[in-house]
């Protein structure tokens, strides 16, 4: 797994480093009996676990309003299935991040070229980091002696500033950590949409060529922000916010999952400075423009002139699954869709037939039937109320995950462009050195001594850059081979927990219809 | 275009709305079958009876929903019954709603998997099912409430329309008639206005006037409701299917761990749209056929005290006859006999009308009664099977997990 470190002291570009000899290990030499005793016992009732004590005062940033993901918390039991190498189980909504930096190494070990990091997790969403250089009883080791630190991210406290068209929205970032790289454990700063639009430009120009997978960014919606710019103060516009304070929390707890990410001074920056300079050039980045840039860079490749020798399979199978998958999560968001708005028409149904019993319980001249009637307005009303909270788990459980999924589909199709696009820029400098070399042989037969040592000049230089691009491309194959691998377990790991939060939502629902209709039951055998 | 027959086993079990019925068994009437074919629905009438007046002890005659209105209409027309509530007549049979379906689901052929098709078709002939039960049940409560009356049960034209072994339409409306109805229709919305405006000098029909006009614009506006409601809760239950077709797509590709939970969770959809389904159906039968039962039966009530009302209005107008008659010394006698009859037909009338709607008071409660239990006790059975499917797919994603740590354990 490439790992790109950026460190407080050192201030170069960050340089992929690629190392052939190790591949990525999702080692469940990691996991302690320790933990897996903890797993069993599910003693995640609190968001996150309780290593080296941090608990300030100031820990509760996490239990504010607005918070969706980190306050619903319920069923510790419910955690993930196993996968094919390791214990997939799904974190929580916080994400809590472990590096183990054992002090005698020092950073070094972090930094260092020749030391890949590998990933896991167990329960309560600890990334264990862990060299896997070593053997697994030294890492066992490392991790029972080494500092584990912790990052939570939550996004909260939505707020307009300014007024008419200039206003904005801003949102509070509140971040807990233990990692050293950070000035202090707790910290907050106020961040506005266009920030993170920034955030994620200023990324993914850096790590693009390098194969990462970075999660691209909640949509630009002129309409929604226009209304909340507007002032109207209606539900669908807090219901706006709401979406896009939850898809921005999301958002940054993705980007800090990713081992490289969470190293990236400018992800630092954006966590802690407290003035940001205003990005520009956001305007690209609205969801149908992401998606629109793409399609563009898939559209270059097609166009490419030199056909692409695949020498391996692995990257055309799985391109085209990817491809497969994108289209079957379009479908299932359309349908999910569906039933959203199918929902919400129920309930909307379901309150006008309340109020419209109640009407004819209140005609009604036989009092035993009017009660009865009356009761059954009341069971309709709550009723609503478990129809409106169902489309609103629907929702942000279901289709905002598959959104989420859709987009990060195509940020790894992206990568897969990004690769056949280095594999052209190689094959277009081999074919520059072979144009060079005829041109020296050219040279020597017709005898020009002085335009021959440029010639030669020129071929080194070209054989130099022939390398360059083959270990480019070396390199982004490799580090999409891992990323790939990273993403399909974080994806595995979502879609379970989404999928069983969805599946107890509704458990609760019939709980309470039940409950409902148990109450009104003696009400209608009391009619005489 | 769609053939079905129908076989109903045992008619008491459909019958959702609760009709008092004496359990004298000199009459039985049901509809053992009918057939659909094409928008013309034929019902199988089956009589037994131990009455002499009838020709066989029994029989089955073939008859179309128009031979029901027409029996219907001629009641309404007779004078003797001018003081009863006539049971209202049975609604047209409408596939509207699922041919529509149909067609749209046709259209839509091409972005379904087959799987997905085939259940939707499934569903939509489910759907065309009950709307066909529905309209069967409510000929057969038509005739049931006909055959259990002292008095419609004697009429001559009820036993024509049991007995008649021919095709009826020879005495059906003709458009002469219908005209006639048309504008019958237009009187009584005139009558409307006659009742509503004046004040009766009767205590109690005074206050079951102003009772019945209130409560049956209510009821009709619960009915609508109710009906949307009902559409609603059947279209949740499609997107279950589509949801679960798709997932079974993605499942199919999927070699990751997550194959099984996608299974699994469709596996849930699938089942959960069969209940979903019949939440909704069964609430259409209990709730919204009720009220919608109903308010036609107090559209019939309210029938009864329009007749009344011009009855009355009948009368006055003779004895202003009869002024006139008396002033002009022309006719006296005639005007005086006249006035005789006005008066006597109008208290006939009160009286039977009294009678009709007390026990029309007592047969809406125990409906409601009985329809509502019933209603709250299969909501509360269908969702605690809910609880039981989700609590059990919850179980399996868990367990699966446990099996995974084990493994891993075992590893070490």
């Amino acid at each position: 797994m490439m790992l790109l470190c950026r460190s407080a002291s050192f201030s170069s570009p960050a340089r992929c480093i690629s190392n052939e000899d190790q591949e990525p290990e999702y080692d469940t030499g990691d996991l302690d009996s320790d933990d897996g005793e903890e797993i069993f016992t599910g003693t995640s009732n609190k968001p996150f676990v309780s290593t080296p004590p941090e608990t300030d005062p100031s820990s509760d940033i996490f239990s504010e309003e607005g918070s969706y993901t980190v306050q619903k918390h319920t069923a510790p039991k419910t955690n993930g299935v196993q996968s094919d190498e390791e214990l997939d189980l799904f974190a929580e909504a916080t994400v809590e991040l472990t590096l183990t930096a054992p002090n005698s190494r020092g950073r070094k070990e972090i930094i260092g070229p020749t030391e890949p990091l590998s990933t896991t997790v167990n329960t309560h969403g600890k990334l264990h980091v862990a060299n896997t250089s070593n053997k697994p009883s030294e890492e066992v080791e490392e991790e029972e002696s080494g500092d584990t630190f912790e990052l939570n991210i939550a996004v909260t406290n939505p707020e307009k500033m300014g007024d008419g068209m200039n206003a904005y929205m801003t949102y509070k970032v509140s971040t807990q950590t233990t990692l050293p790289a950070f000035r202090s454990k707790t910290f907050s700063v106020r961040r506005r949409f266009s920030d993170f639009l920034g955030l994620y430009e200023k990324l993914s120009v850096k790590y693009n060529l390098m194969g990462c997978i970075i999660p691209p960014p909640p949509q630009k919606s002129v309409v929604g922000m226009t209304k909340v710019k507007v002032g109207k103060e209606d539900p669908s516009s807090a219901e706006f916010v709401e979406k896009r304070r939850a898809a921005l929390e999301r958002y940054l707890q993705r980007v800090v999952s990713h081992p490289a990410l969470l190293q990236d001074s400018d992800v630092q920056e954006f966590l802690e400075r407290e003035e940001l300079p205003r990005a520009v050039n956001t305007q690209a980045l609205s969801g149908s423009g992401f998606l629109k840039m793409i399609n563009k860079a898939s559209d270059a490749v097609n166009k490419m002139t030199i056909k692409m020798n695949e020498s391996d399979n692995w990257f055309e199978s799985k391109l085209q699954e990817v491809e497969n998958e994108e289209q079957l999560l379009r479908r299932l968001h359309a349908s999910v869709d569906s039933l959203v708005n199918h929902r919400k028409e129920l309930c909307s149904n379901t309150a006008m037939f309340a109020k419209s019993v109640a009407m004819l319980g209140s005609s009604e001249e036989n009092s035993a039937l009017s009660r009865a009637l009356s009761q059954l307005a009341e069971v309709e009303d709550k009723l609503e109320q478990l129809h409106q909270e169902q489309a609103f788990s629907d929702f942000f459980t279901l289709t905002e995950l598959l959104a989420d999924y859709l987009r990060l589909l195509g940020a790894v199709r992206g990568c897969f462009e990004q690769r056949m696009k280095a594999w052209q820029r190689w094959q277009e400098a081999q074919s520059t050195l072979q144009k060079k070399r005829e041109a020296e042989a050219k040279l020597l037969w017709s005898n020009k001594p002085d335009k021959l040592q440029q010639a030669k000049e020129d071929i080194t230089e070209w054989e130099a850059k022939v390398g360059q691009c083959e270990r480019d491309f070396e390199r982004i194959s490799s580090t999409l081979r891992k990323e790939v691998h990273r993403f399909e377990k974080e994806k595995c790991r979502d879609f379970k927990h989404h999928i069983v939060k969805y599946l107890e939502s509704l458990l609760r629902s019939q709980h309470r219809l039940v409950k409902c209709w148990e109450a009104f039951l003696p009400e209608a055998k009391a009619i005489v | 275009m769609i053939k079905l027959i129908v076989q109903l086993s045992s008619p008491s079990l459909l019958r959702s709305v609760s009709v008092d019925l004496n359990n004298d068994s000199s009459l039985l009437i049901d509809i053992p079958d009918a057939l659909c074919e094409r928008d013309k629905v034929k019902f199988t009438v089956h009589t037994k009876t131990t009455l002499n007046s009838f020709q066989k002890p029994d029989f089955s005659v073939s008859r179309q929903h128009e031979d029901f209105i027409w029996l219907h209409d001629t009641l309404v027309e007779t004078e003797e019954y001018a003081g009863l509530i006539i049971p209202p007549a049975p609604p047209k049979p409408d596939f509207e709603s699922p041919r529509e379906k149909m067609h749209k689901l046709g259209e839509g052929e091409a972005t379904m998997t087959k799987e997905e098709y085939t259940k939707m078709k499934q569903e939509l002939e489910a759907e065309y099912l009950a709307v066909f039960k529905k309209t069967v049940q409510v000929h057969e409560i038509f005739l049931q409430r006909l055959s259990s009356h002292p008095n419609l049960s004697k009429d001559r034209n009820f036993q024509i329309f049991l007995e008649y072994d021919q095709d009826l339409s020879v005495r059906r409306k003709n458009a002469k008639e219908m005209f006639g109805g048309f504008f019958k229709n237009m009187v009584k919305s005139a009558d409307e206005v006659l009742i509503s405006g004046i004040k009766d000098v009767d205590e109690f029909f005074e206050q079951e006037k102003t009772f019945l006009l209130d409560y049956f614009s209510k009821i009709k506006d619960s009915t609508a409701k109710a009906e949307k409601m009902t559409r609603s809760h059947k279209n949740v239950a499609d997107d279950y299917i589509h949801i679960s077709a798709t997932l079974n797509s993605i499942a199919a590709d999927d070699n990751t761990a997550l194959k099984q939970h996608l299974e699994k969770f469709a596996e849930l959809l699938e089942k959960l749209r069969k209940v979903e389904g019949r939440v909704a159906s069964d609430q259409e039968l209990k709730l919204t056929e009720l009220l919608r039962y109903y308010m036609r039966d107090i559209q019939a009530a309210k029938d009864l005290l329009y007749r009344r009302a011009r009855a009355l209005a009948d009368y006055e107008n003779s004895n202003k006859a009869l002024d006139k008659a008396r002033l002009k010394s022309k006719d006296v006698a005639q005007a005086e006999e006249n006035q005789k009859q006005c008066l006597l037909k109008f208290d006939k009338l009160s009286e039977s009308g009294k009678k009709e709607l007390t026990s029309f008071k007592g047969r809406r409660v125990v409906a409601f009664r009985k329809n509502l239990i019933e209603m709250a006790e299969l909501e509360i059975k269908h969702a605690k099977q809910c609880v039981i499917l989700h609590s059990t797919c919850i179980d399996l994603m868990d367990s699966s997990f446990i099996f995974a740590v084990v493994q891993v354990r075992g590893r070490r």
